[in-house]
């Protein structure tokens, strides 16, 4: 068989010894090429290493001048007023020079009798030492205390090639109150030293890993200053012949109120949940408070394997930042935005009433979808069935509209797509619809989830940031620019389906939620009392376990119940509203009914900021 | 036996093996001192090498009738994947040379370095020579394709070797005398229209440092003038192995990858480099004496192209660092940390290898 192919091997075997013969003169002058250019390769070393020895020599000798990167100070944190929320402090750190020490192990053992050394520390040693040279410095334990600094003065003949440097360490004054804001720094690890630019980070230790500190990691760092040093022959260090000064990282300065924050932060009790408020007619966040929560500063100093493990294993799940990560149904909280959407897309006219008698069927089903007082409200009006939270009227509402109009009018406010604000990982809730149910369960849309969606129920998620902004749009009445934490001038959104909406139907819907906290039947009237101020309000309640359909009374059921298994209550409110100052959204997890602790918490904190207006 | 059979069994060429080893082992014993003694790099290299020898000694049992075939079809993937980097590749200092293929990233350029001399050693193993016009425009043509793929990554350093292999074929098919001096003549002449509309910035940049690095001794120029204090510094005998001041206390840059041969001449003096470039040559002579005992005019063309290619990037590298060419990217091969081009050339000696098997009266 042949091959397919002629590869030359058919050609007669005279042409094939002809090419050959031209090919093998070809090559021969190739490799006498080759030959006189290794030679010259050669002779050009030889010049370099035999002729021009002693001059590279002597250069070589003199190359001891070295340059050290000189890590930037990191930018400060404040507050809206100019209270420092994040600052650096001097300290000490230990540091150990790998190749000066004999046997690193038996140093380190014997260090840790004079010196408590953790088994973070420890591994930190051994990982860093295979990343460094022998001859650069690895930390051993950052932020000595006085007592181990004054220790290891009195010890340091024992342990040559070790050194306590001075150093700017991070600390977060207000410990656990910001935590979920402001996140914190710690090690540089593998991972991110693969991510970071290497030349601005080579004399740097500490890195955002969370909150704000990642969020702004690359204007709070700064730029490295460098120094020229002369070094002997061994690479030490004998005296500092230039230096060019760092850039401190640029300074931030929040939206956020200390005072405001911490009064949230106590507002919540023992509770789990979240408060997020904001200033209206803008996208300032003056408060973000998520609960429980945590201390930032054993995460800078490096913190041990076995606390971190125990805030991993808390019930609680203090590092999850419930204000942009947890998901809740919006439950009742929802209705003055679906009133809005009646007015404003037609359906529901301003002078309409419904009769509760406890009941709602879709007409032509089976189902029954309850109020949650028993025998209804009787006669309702729009401001009525807002302050008296009449799920049967927004039933209504809500299978008039149907489920296309009700997302396109809820949309606007924020619901179901992430803020834009200035935090590293938002969730955006979910917003449902006939779109969302067709590609995620591959279903059509039934009439009787409009009917829930009409009450905040159903697959809706909002986030308590996302709640918050959509208050603050209702406190404003108009669209607003993205929330943030950082002081700085927002873009205003263009053009908003919210401007469509009539001025009447924000004051109707105002008057609603007002009857919420001061009428004679509202659903928060008990925080009404003795008010200073107007404020409007919402409870809510969000389900925790599945009886999703018959959301009846929640607060008398729940009262037994243990626990965890009660439902998450809800609470939004502006204030005051001739003028509104503050909007505030509250979520506290297994409280119950909204008015129960939820009001309580946000009439708290909007008093706290009241109070202190001009 | 069939001759169409993917595998001939047969002992690989001992002398390219031998060698090979010899050098690896150098490398790593280098590579140990220039990462600052650091064992994991030294053992990624050693794995590397192992997969790379790996996969030569399985190539070199090929028959070389099988790269004859697939030689369009490699040629056309090497086009298509420079056309993917092109539009979608990632970016890394400024060039976008890789391919990210999510479990390992990828250069194509590197595909074209072999794809491009087994092409065209294909299409002109049938001319006998001198080469005819109509073969060497349409071989110019492949080269052309090739270059201009890899200069827009933008990576002129591997556009000139692409293009270097391809000349090697020519030169060894046949390409009259006559056509070789008036191009070069040429290309003397055109040199100022490159440098002045073809060039980039930072290709000037490095021209300019190559000639005057003193010009710029603590930006551009650092590399050459501390490449140079540590090769004259080494003198005859070195330094000694690990002892390199100019590699240990971090003046060398790129010490173990593209200025690994610095560290060699520092620390090991003429000596160490002698015996590395004896390497290399006994490497290239033998490469060549494979070529011309080949049976077939593809096998010829395909074993001296890349013998010669091999040595192109010996000398790029070795001028380079020693201060006779400009700085382009290009490692010292076979010692170089990195798997790119490593893996490159032992595919390369594997195909070499496979020429030398492909006798027709072999006595096994």
């Amino acid at each position: 068989m042949q091959p397919r192919f002629d590869t030359g091997r058919r050609r007669t075997l005279g042409q094939n010894q002809l090419s050959g013969r031209y090919f093998r003169r070809r090559a021969w002058v190739a490799l006498l090429g080759v030959s006189l250019i290794f030679l010259g390769l050669f002779a050009r070393f030889y010049y370099l290493q035999v002729v021009e020895h002693s001059r590279y020599s002597s250069q070589s000798e003199a190359n001891r001048v070295r340059i050290r990167p000189i890590a930037p100070n990191r930018g400060l944190i404040y507050d809206r007023n100019g209270m420092l929320l994040a600052r650096n402090v001097p300290a000490y750190r230990l540091e150990v020079i790998p190749e000066q020490v004999g046997n690193l192990e038996a140093m380190l053992e014997e260090l840790a009798n004079v010196i408590p050394l953790s088994e973070t520390d420890r591994s930190r040693v051994q990982r860093l030492r295979k990343l460094r040279r022998s001859f650069q410095p690895i930390p051993v334990k950052l932020r000595l205390s006085e007592a181990d600094l004054a220790r290891f003065a009195v010890n340091r003949y024992r342990f040559p090639g070790v050194e306590a440097v001075p150093y700017l360490s991070r600390d977060y004054p207000l410990g656990e109150t910001m935590a979920h804001v402001l996140g914190y720094v710690g090690h540089i690890s593998e991972k991110e030293l693969a991510r970071l630019d290497e030349k601005r980070y080579r004399g740097t230790n500490l890195v955002g890993k969370t909150g704000l500190e990642a969020y702004y990691e690359d204007a709070l760092h700064g730029e490295p200053g460098f120094e020229e040093v002369e070094t002997n022959a061994q690479g030490r260090v004998l005296r500092v012949l230039r230096r060019e000064l760092p850039q401190p990282g640029e300074d931030l300065h929040l939206t956020l109120d200390a005072g405001l924050q911490q009064a949230a932060y106590k507002a919540l009790g023992q509770h789990r949940g979240a408060v997020v408020a904001m200033k209206p007619e803008s996208g300032e966040i003056l408060a973000l408070v998520s609960k429980p929560s945590f201390d930032p500063n054993p995460f800078v100093t490096g913190i041990l394997h076995r606390d971190y493990q125990a805030l991993l294993s808390q019930p609680g799940r203090p590092l999850f930042n419930r204000a942009l990560l947890g998901g809740y149904e919006p439950g009742s909280t929802i209705k003055p935005f679906m009133a809005l959407a009646g007015l404003a897309s037609g359906v529901l006219s301003p002078d309409e009433t419904w009769y509760s008698d406890g009941t709602f069927q879709i007409p032509g089903r089976k189902r029954i979808y309850r109020d949650w007082k028993k025998g209804g409200h009787g006669k309702v009006n729009l401001e009525q069935a807002l302050a008296q939270s009449v799920n049967g009227f927004f039933y209504n509402l809500a299978l008039r509209m149907g489920i296309d109009r009700i997302h396109d009018w809820l949309a606007p406010f924020g619901f179901g797509q992430v803020t834009g604000i200035d935090m590293p990982r938002e969730k955006p809730g979910l917003l449902p619809s006939r779109a969302w149910k067709r590609a995620v369960h591959n279903s059509a849309w039934f009439d009787g989830e409009t009917v829930i969606v009409g009450i905040g129920q159903g697959p809706f998620v909002v986030t308590p940031l996302q709640l918050a902004w959509a208050v603050n749009k209702l406190a404003s009445r108009k669209d607003l620019p993205r929330p943030h934490l950082k002081k700085m001038t927002e873009p205003w959104p263009e053009q908003s389906r919210l401007d469509r909406i009539p001025p009447a139907a924000w004051e109707q819907v105002q008057k609603g939620m007002v009857a919420v906290v001061h009428g004679a039947h509202g659903s928060a009237r008990r925080i009404g009392h003795g008010l200073p101020f107007t404020m409007a309000g919402k409870t809510g309640t969000a389900q925790v376990f599945g009886h999703k359909e018959d959301a009846t009374d929640e607060e008398r059921k729940v009262e037994g119940l243990a626990e965890h298994l009660k439902h998450h209550a809800l609470f939004i409110a502006y204030a005051p509203v001739e003028k509104p100052q503050i909007a505030v959204a509250v979520v506290v997890e297994h409280g119950g009914g909204g008015s129960r602790v939820a009001a309580p918490v946000a009439r708290d904190v909007i008093r706290y900021w009241l109070e202190r207006q001009p | 036996m069939n001759p169409l059979a993917l595998f001939r069994w047969h002992r690989p060429d001992w002398v390219l093996l031998l060698t090979i080893l010899a050098l690896f082992g150098f490398g790593l014993a280098v590579l140990y001192s220039a990462s600052g003694h650091n064992p994991d790099v030294v053992l990624k290299q050693a794995v590397r090498m192992a997969v790379g020898l790996l996969a030569m000694l399985i190539l070199s049992q090929l028959r070389p009738i099988h790269l004859y075939n697939w030689a369009p079809w490699l040629f056309a993937i090497s086009v298509a994947l420079l056309l993917a980097v092109l539009l979608m590749g990632s970016v890394s200092k400024g060039a976008n040379r890789w391919l990210d293929l999510g479990f390992f990233r990828f250069q194509p350029s590197e595909l074209m370095k072999l794809a491009l001399p087994l092409m065209l050693a294909r299409s002109l193993a049938r001319r006998p020579p001198p080469l005819a016009w109509r073969d060497l425009l349409q071989a110019l043509a492949w080269m052309g394709l090739a270059a201009a793929l890899i200069i827009k990554q933008p990576d002129l350093g591997t556009a000139i070797l692409v293009v270097a292999s391809g000349l090697y074929v020519l030169y060894l098919a046949g390409l009259r005398r006559r056509v070789i001096f008036t191009t070069l003549v040429l290309m003397l002449a055109a040199m100022p229209v490159v440098w002045r509309f073809i060039m980039h910035d930072y290709q000037r940049d490095r021209v300019l440092t190559f000639l005057n690095p003193e010009s710029d001794p603590l930006g551009r120029g650092w590399n050459i003038i501390q490449s140079k204090i540590a090769i004259g510094s080494g003198g005859l005998f070195g330094k000694g192995w690990g002892q390199g001041t100019q590699s240990q206390l971090e003046f060398l840059p790129e010490r173990h990858t593209d200025f690994i041969l610095a560290v060699v001449a520092e620390e090991f003096g003429l000596l160490g480099v002698s015996l590395l470039l004896c390497l290399y040559v006994v490497l290239i002579y033998r490469g060549m004496i494979i070529a011309m005992e080949a049976s077939t005019p593809f096998n010829r063309l395909l074993a001296g192209s890349l013998t010669l290619t091999f040595f192109t990037y010996v000398l790029v590298n070795v001028g380079m660092v020693s201060g006779l060419l400009p700085v382009v990217g290009v490692p010292l091969p076979l010692i170089s940390y990195g798997g790119t081009s490593m893996v490159t050339l032992l595919t390369a000696f594997g195909m070499i290898m496979a020429v030398a098997g492909d006798k027709p009266f072999l006595h096994r």
